[in-house]
């Protein structure tokens, strides 16, 4: 039975178990839709919740629950057991491993959705109805599709001491300007500048997000509008300044509030990438390796708290941007 | 709350024809300057140029040469007899400590019901938002979308301790849940938003005929709901394929659960530079991603301008 329904070891377990999992799902789904219509003439609330149950109880099972646990956590020591105040919050506002971690952060958040609006949307407009404009599309896009481990053994490997085409490239120019013994630096390990070059990463990523979702709103400027900054006179780059980014204003702050989320979550680059080593540690990182690595759930708590906290400013943001949009409108 | 962008993008869709062409003409104008042509070359190499170098080298035969000389000397002529699909044959076959092969059975048996089970739960919870008023709706609803944002490093640790009391932990159910949980907010909210374009009067009609709300959900409300549970699948798909954070947390690094990313990521760190095993392990994992994006592009976009800023 465990190893049917639990722990499958080979590939027609794990198919078979597959199979059961969709068809449970379909059969909750068939009840749900069984009950909804039993006895004729149910109050409309109960009808509702019949059809919300499944959601709501995986819902608070799995992320409203926790998420009020890890709230209590953060306030009690690492084996969640005497209760400690803001102890936990002092560690990760006072040590010096955490401090690095809150800058490297707080750079994260920052230059990573303005760098990747930037490319994405100068991407957008230069390529915008040319010839070419699908694949050249596609090109930038591409990363979206790919995970972020893939995208950091490919940079990794621009980055490679040896062979990377990054180090290549700067030795080739060292030698133009007559240094023949050259060596690249190591990218990844001096910090500050490594935080940096894993950025890129995250950039190289996210940038066709943001072309994506400008080049649709810069399509959608009426053509009159840009017909009318023409009688007055703006081109080229006056037009772009006094046109174009105004109009987009609302996607431009949606892309650039979504990415920096994504930018602050993500763990990924940072893990693959390098690990806890070389102070170029995000908080997303620390806290994984804190509270499956050390153990450590009051300090793992903490951060998981602080990643939320520096959440809720970027949304509040968003939405009063947004609802100024609409104001306007 | 991206709706500024949707009606935006439909409005671009009715642009008249003299426009079409003049903006054309500006286009070309734009990309015949030197500089913009240029700007828009450099950029794209720089984004297709890393994968590219990577790609050659998971294909070149000799281990020696790809650990002392650029990707780039693979096309010199004396190298041309070196490509070869061994490394591909390493990392799948299991000599070694890399078989991936096993990881990969486990991306694909993780992936599916992590992409079936929220857009099942969804549907049913989207049609109770659209077509069935009670009171409490809207802010429910609101709840729901809201919790969008929440990072789920917040709910990780208790909820492993809820999976080791229930017995569940270290098995397919505790991924497969994970990622339901995770996926739906930004499921209910992808699906309602489509639903509740759904004409009032192809609902309307439908009950004036005495169909029930089985009846309606299966004739009128799903096949309309198609290219939606399309946008959301394929971003759950990516999504789920591609995450590490809930892999490495709950999946471990055993053979017989983690995906293809957990494994891969710890070969990055234990490898180190053994970049033959690396790169053909990198793109193994990215075939099946890159494949579904390519050929379900369309509708991923249209997820993505719909508004779905996933937590």
């Amino acid at each position: 039975m465990d190893a049917l329904l639990l722990h499958p070891t080979t590939v027609g377990g794990k198919l078979l178990l597959m199979v059961i999992a969709i068809a449970l799902f379909a059969l909750i789904m068939a009840l749900v839709l069984f009950l909804s219509e039993l006895p004729k003439r149910l109050p409309s609330w109960v009808t509702a919740l019949i059809f919300l149950l499944p959601a709501l109880a995986l819902v608070c099972f799995g992320l409203i629950y926790p998420a009020l646990v890890t709230i209590k956590n953060s306030f009690f020591d690492e084996t969640s057991e005497s209760f400690v105040g803001l102890a936990n919050f002092g560690t990760v506002l006072t040590d010096s491993d955490f401090l690095t971690t809150l800058r490297n952060t707080l750079a994260w958040v920052v230059l990573v959705p303005v760098l990747s609006t930037g490319i994405g949307l100068i991407y957008a407009v230069l390529v915008d109805r040319a010839k070419v404009e699908k694949v050249a599309k596609t090109l930038i896009f591409m990363p979206m599709a790919i995970s972020m481990v893939g995208a950091s053994i490919i940079w990794k490997f621009v980055y490679d001491n040896r062979v990377g085409s990054l180090s290549r490239a700067y030795v080739a120019v060292a030698g133009w300007f007559g240094d023949e013994d050259a060596t690249a630096p190591q990218w990844l390990m001096n910090a500050p500048w490594n935080t940096f070059f894993l950025m890129i990463v995250m950039i190289w990523i996210q940038a066709g997000f943001a072309m994506t979702v400008l080049s649709a709103s810069i399509k959608a400027i009426p053509d009159d509008i840009v017909e009318a900054g023409k009688l007055d006179g703006l081109t080229g780059i006056k037009l772009f300044r006094w046109v174009t980014v105004p109009m987009i204003r609302p996607a431009l702050v949606v892309v650039m509030t979504t990415v920096a989320m994504t930018a602050l979550k993500a763990f990924d680059i940072v893990r693959t990438m390098q690990g806890r080593l070389y102070h170029a540690s995000v908080v997303a990182n620390d806290f994984y390796t804190q509270s499956f690595n050390n153990h450590n759930k009051g300090v793992g708590a903490a951060l998981a708290v602080l990643l939320f906290v520096i959440v809720v400013p970027v949304i509040a943001y968003n939405v009063n941007q947004l609802r100024k949009a609409e104001d306007i409108r | 709350m991206n709706g500024s962008v949707t009606t935006a993008q439909r409005g671009g869709q009715k642009k008249s024809a003299p426009g079409r062409t003049e903006r054309a003409a500006r286009a070309k104008r734009r990309l015949t300057s030197p500089w913009a042509s240029a700007i828009a070359i450099t950029i794209g190499l720089l984004w297709s140029v890393p994968t590219f170098g990577l790609l050659v080298t998971s294909f070149r035969g000799s281990t020696k040469d790809i650990s002392s000389t650029g990707w780039w000397e693979a096309f010199k002529f004396s190298n041309w007899d070196d490509f070869s699909l061994e490394h591909y044959q390493t990392v799948l076959s299991g000599a070694g400590t890399s078989n991936l092969a096993d990881y990969f059975i486990n991306s694909v048996v993780m992936t599916l019901p992590a992409v079936i089970i929220p857009i099942f739960l969804a549907l049913l919870a989207a049609y109770a938002f659209a077509w069935i008023p009670f009171r409490g709706s809207n802010i429910l609803f609101v709840g729901i979308f809201a919790l969008q944002v929440v990072p789920i490093q917040v709910a990780m640790v208790p909820l492993l301790t809820q999976y080791v009391k229930l017995g569940l932990n270290a098995s397919f159910w505790v991924l497969w849940l994970s990622h339901a949980m995770f996926g739906l907010p930004l499921a209910i909210f992808l699906l309602h938003n489509f639903m509740k374009d759904i004409p009032r009067s192809l609902v309307e009609a439908a009950r004036v005929d005495g169909a029930g709300h089985v009846t309606i959900f299966f004739r009128v409300i799903l096949p309309l709901m198609v290219p939606a549970i399309a946008s959301f699948g394929i971003f759950q798909f990516l999504w789920v394929w591609n995450d590490l954070l809930v892999a490495l947390a709950f999946g471990g690094n055993t053979p017989d659960l983690a995906p293809i990313t957990a494994r891969l990521s710890d070969m990055a760190g234990s490898l180190g530079n053994r970049w033959h095993l690396l790169s053909a392990g990198a793109f193994v994992s990215m075939i099946v991603p890159v494949a579904v994006f390519l050929g379900l592009q369309r509708y991923f976009v249209r997820g993505l301008l719909a508004g779905s800023v996933k937590g």
